[in-house]
């Protein structure tokens, strides 16, 4: 018996085209845009202005503050414009857009592709060397890892996760990567280890990666204190609270954090940017994304230039079909309807989903009769229907009693209603209002 | 059988009288003293518990009313000058000066100005799509046209135009209660002065982008060119962050700065058409 997270859950159509797809590499794009704030915090602070010559890997915005990450240019050439620009919902904000003029690096990044294993750092030079290189949370949550990896005084890790559940349909970047880049996965869950101190690390690893979990295995005989976990297929597993539940037992309770329960988890993706920015130099310029879709012919994993239009990932996947009814940005269950495709792939971009129409559309809501698949779906326990009821009249005083704020947004609710209603969508309201309520109180 | 009906009545009415003669000391003892002005003042007002004056509901406001050394300032905004006379008759006060106000739509974005970019097709409320993306067209302050305002009107006074997809004020049943002013996610409805006939001339744009942005996404946009600015003769236009404002309290109507802006986005609204010579674009026709 695998195991997993037993609070809800559901088990949506995988779907996961993709699978086993070898990685390709898209070409440079002629233009790539990069708005500062791709992270959750502070934006990033521009250090370049129109007309700059950049190179690839040249830092061209600071980090504002502790929680704010930097930005690094992905090509070489001229920053054509450092203006405000429409990133995935549609609102302005600051982009630096870069013309690309050939490829040159910066001397200092190591492009062999030979494998470097020792660690020779020490733990307060490899946080600096995570921070600097601009790494946040590859998952598509961008949470800066520097500020992740900082251990609050008087707390302890005991151990540290690597996330390579990949629960969202479709998606198969995390898998694709883990099976390319298997022994330098490795190096870097080293260096979390070296980090926080550890001697435990768990690579969570759900069972429809049956080749993930054998060369992983096969891997982790070679490395003491790592070990793979297989988890039973379920969605939201790559959730961090359902994770720690699923490997290790234990309950994040309301509102703490996983350290507060010992532990630290961290995304396949980000363990390779920071193996790459460690021993290699690079920082975080280029990422795995699926470009996917049922009637794409050319679906595939690409190792994209961060900053490249979401356009041209479509391009390279076989162009837009006719009947699109909805690109999304991300995976079927979190991911966003896009309003244009000049948007730019960002560090947190797993996917790219293209929907036919038939398919995106959403059906009408109906009235709730009380079938409680919600509140049995919601993996953090709570009752959806209800949060939308007080949501629709505004309650959010109330809300917040019934742990609004604990929503993960993993979409379960609204996937398993049988009436078709919008759940998430008013609990998001509900969140956002609450926030502001607990805010004000500050 | 008789004897015990008869115990059962004798034994309720002692407790009854007993019951009776605590309850009367209670009551005497933990009297609250209530003005009895408060549920006269309440019965003034017009019970909608709009939350328009700033109060909770009527009878909040009515104890307000009650306490309150002076009525200034203190206003109901959905009854007008009738109510609060009434109310500083009741109370022997004066009653404060009260300037009718009415909600005003500042946008202007129709489907002919401001193409629609893309289709939404989640929750048809306004402050769910706001917190999701721009809306249906490009501009991220505009009128998403989901009428959660409509939805919040007790007076009828808001309806969403199908054709426009833009919500219209009935200024005869607004009573400027700002529940609409609230329910806006974008705050684009603004309590303005009402004038005279219904008289109003505001800018019907509320996006602080670059002109040349917001110009791309909404053909009658403020670009900020300033010149309604230079117009004015009563200093009652601003400029803040790339956008006009119109001072309602300073404003005297003179209408010259409508026909100077290049997108259109002044409103003129219940005015008589304008005569031939006094603008520009109509002189040129004529020549």
């Amino acid at each position: 018996m695998l195991r997993t997270f037993k609070k809800g859950g559901i088990h949506p159509e995988e779907n996961k085209l993709t699978a086993g797809k070898k990685i390709r590499v898209l070409p440079v794009p002629e233009m790539v845009h990069l708005p500062v704030i791709q992270h959750l915090g502070m934006p990033a602070r521009p250090l370049v202005k129109k007309g700059d010559k950049v190179k690839t890997g040249q830092l061209i915005a600071e980090a504002d503050g502790f929680v704010s990450a930097n930005v690094h240019s992905p090509v070489s050439g001229t920053v054509s414009k450092v203006d405000l620009m429409m990133d995935a919902g549609g609102y302005r904000k600051m982009t630096i857009s870069i013309q690309t003029e050939g490829d040159e690096w910066m001397e200092e990044i190591d492009r062999t592709p030979q494998h470097k294993p020792d660690i020779n750092l020490q733990p307060e030079e490899i946080l600096k060397k995570i921070a600097a290189a601009g790494i946040v949370g590859m998952g598509g949550a961008t949470f800066p890892t520097h500020v992740k990896l900082t251990i609050p005084r008087g707390r302890k890790a005991e151990s540290v996760i690597i996330n390579g559940v990949e629960c969202e349909p479709f998606l198969t970047s995390d898998h694709a990567l883990m099976l390319e880049k298997g022994p330098e996965i490795f190096t870097g869950i080293k260096i979390l280890m070296k980090v926080l101190g550890v001697n435990q690390a768990f690579v969570g690893i759900e069972a429809n990666k049956p080749d993930a979990i054998k060369l992983f295995r096969d891997l982790a005989m070679r490395h003491i204190g790592i070990s793979v976990v297989p988890l039973r297929v379920k969605y939201p597993q790559g959730g961090e609270k359902q994770l720690i539940k699923a490997v290790t037992g234990r309950e994040v309770p309301s509102g703490k954090l996983p350290i507060d329960v010992g532990t630290v988890v961290v995304n396949v993706g980000t363990t390779y940017a920071i193996y790459e920015a460690v021993q290699k130099n690079k920082p975080l310029i280029e990422r795995v994304v699926t470009v996917t879709g049922k009637q794409l012919p050319n679906a595939g994993n690409f190792l994209v230039r961060i900053g490249t239009p979401i356009e041209k990932l479509i391009e390279a996947a076989g162009g837009l079909p006719q009947n699109t009814g909805k690109v999304l940005y991300g995976g079927p269950m979190m991911g966003k309807a896009l309003p244009s495709t000049d948007i730019p792939a960002g560090k947190g971009c797993s996917g790219i989903l293209v929907m036919p129409l038939e398919e995106s559309r959403r059906r009408e809501m109906k009235v709730c009769i009380r079938c409680a698949k919600c509140v049995q779906a919601c993996p953090m326990g709570l009752e959806p229907y209800l949060l939308m009821a007080m949501s629709e009249r505004r309650y959010f005083d109330r809300m917040e009693n019934e742990r609004v704020m604990d929503c993960i947004e993993c979409g379960s609710c609204s996937y398993i209603c049988p009436s078709d209603r919008p759940l998430l969508d008013y609990i998001r309201l509900g969140k956002s209002e609450v926030n502001k309520i607990i805010r004000s109180r500050k | 059988m008789g004897s015990i009906i008869l115990y059962t009545v004798l034994s309720l009415s002692a407790l009854a009288a007993i019951s009776a003669v605590v309850l009367h000391f209670v009551a005497q003892k933990f009297r609250v003293y209530e003005d009895p002005r408060i549920d006269e003042v309440e019965h003034t007002l017009p019970g909608a518990n709009c939350g328009g004056c700033g109060f909770a509901g009527c009878r909040n406001f009515a104890e307000a009313l009650v306490k309150a050394e002076t009525l200034d300032g203190l206003n109901c905004p959905v009854g007008g000058e009738s109510v609060m006379k009434e109310v500083a008759r009741i109370l022997g006060k004066e009653a404060g000066a009260q300037v009718p106000m009415v909600a005003v739509v500042r946008c202007n974005g129709t489907p002919e100005y401001r193409p629609r970019t893309n289709v939404y097709d989640g929750v048809k409320s306004c402050a769910v799509a706001h917190l999701l993306y721009t809306g249906e067209g490009g501009c991220p302050t505009g009128c998403l046209g989901y009428g959660d305002c409509v939805d919040v009107c007790q007076f009828d006074a808001i309806h969403m135009d199908p054709e426009t997809g833009l919500p219209v004020v009935t200024d005869d049943k607004c009573t400027a209660c700002g529940a609409c002013v609230k329910a806006c996610p974008r705050n684009i409805i603004e309590l303005r002065k009402k004038n005279k006939k219904d008289r109003k001339i505001y800018i019907a744009c509320v996006n602080q982008e670059k002109g040349a942005i917001c110009i791309k996404n909404c053909k009658v946009s403020c670009i900020a060119c300033g010149k309604c600015v230079k117009v004015c003769p009563f200093d009652a236009i601003t400029m803040e962050n790339n956008l006009a404002y119109i001072d309602a309290e300073k404003c005297r109507l003179c209408r010259k700065c409508a026909p100077e802006c290049p997108t259109h986005a002044i409103l003129e609204i219940n005015f008589p058409p304008p005569k031939a010579a006094e603008t520009t674009e109509a002189k040129e026709q004529s020549a």
